[in-house]
């Protein structure tokens, strides 16, 4: 893909907008349709398509696989602890109503925290998937 | 009216999609009709009201799915091989199936119907109360991270246990994260591929 200088301009107009989309998705879930679910997918096809122009060493340069790797485990860890978090606060494992002053701002809090979970462990996942896949040789 | 519309043709495009992706030979457009055919899919559930699984359908049939099956094309051949049986018993197992489900859906409520089970259980409390206790105006959010909140973190970790079992799969060892540099694997698995691959190979290059 190295010489396709069309594709390799419009994917760089076009990938801090595919990231600014997926923030909103992830952030805005609560309001419109979305989610982490969403935005991490959103957010990992960003990073596959820098990887399917420029070359998968560049994109491993911007996402290092330690990172990602990591990364996967650490969305699952941000939402079983902010479960044990609510136990620690007294609740019941997963009850966002005690995390915050009144309930219904625990369950702001607790919402947008394991949404995060959710979108960093789907987008590392994906990326994951892409890297081990891109990166076999016949 | 235009609703229906908009479904008679959606079915259309997704039936001609299904049936091109059969008769096709040549993987990379299968690849490509499979990701209209989820694009289509997507657009079905937008006019169901589902943006929600919509969104998801678009980004991840449409999306992900191709560049990982494209990824996936580039290590095996581009071209199906002729199957070598005959297709009445696959054609019969999926006549039935099909013939089996379609029989289920007539016990099913109509569409949108408000005394269905699925509208009388927990639905009416979720859509009245849910504003009250969790304060979100989607209440697809709050079904899923707050009521729900259990399901989805079984859910994440599915996604978590996928992509550990594709690093342990064909990942190497730790610092390999290519999964290349594993000489014995590597040349095992090269030489079952040139056995297993040489059919199709050879014949993608008689007709190419």
């Amino acid at each position: 893909m190295r010489h396709h200088r069309v594709l390799r301009v419009i994917s760089k107009l076009l990938i801090p907008f595919i990231m600014l989309f997926a923030l909103y998705v992830q952030f805005h879930g609560d309001f419109g349709p979305g989610g982490g679910f969403q935005a991490g997918v959103i957010m990992a096809s960003a990073f596959i398509l820098y990887g399917l122009i420029f070359g998968l060493e560049n994109a491993r340069k911007v996402a290092p696989p330690g990172v990602i790797t990591m990364l996967v485990a650490a969305g699952v860890l941000i939402y079983a602890g902010t479960g044990y978090a609510g136990l620690l606060k007294g609740g019941n494992f997963l009850d966002y109503n005690v995390l915050a002053a009144t309930p219904v701002g625990g369950q702001h809090l607790g919402i947008l925290i394991i949404e995060f979970g959710v979108g960093t462990t789907v987008a590392a996942a994906m990326i994951t998937i892409f890297f081990l896949f891109a990166g076999r040789e016949r | 009216m235009i609703i229906a519309l908009i479904d008679i043709a959606l079915l259309t495009f997704m039936g001609a999609t299904a049936i091109a992706i059969l008769r096709l030979r040549s993987l990379f457009a299968v690849v490509m009709l499979s990701g209209i055919y989820s694009l289509l899919a997507a657009s079905m559930f937008v006019t169901l009201d589902a943006v929600d699984v919509a969104f998801t359908e678009a980004a991840v049939g449409a999306g992900i799915s191709t560049v990982l099956m494209i990824a996936v094309l580039a290590l095996t051949g581009e071209r199906e091989r002729t199957p070598s049986h005959t297709p009445l018993v696959p054609l019969i197992v999926v006549g039935l199936t099909g013939a089996a489900l379609i029989y289920a859906t007539f016990d099913m409520p109509a569409f949108g119907d408000a005394n269905a089970p699925a509208n009388l259980h927990v639905a009416p409390r979720y859509l009245n109360d849910s504003f009250g206790e969790v304060g979100l105006p989607n209440v697809v959010t709050s079904v899923l991270a707050s009521y729900r909140g259990y399901d989805t973190l079984g859910e994440v970790t599915v996604i978590f246990t996928a992509a550990v079992a594709v690093m342990l799969l064909l990942g190497g060892r730790k610092g390999d994260d290519a999964g290349i540099k594993n000489e014995p694997e590597a040349d095992a698995e090269a030489n079952e591929g040139a056995d297993a691959d040489s059919d199709p190979k050879s014949g993608g290059g008689g007709t190419a």
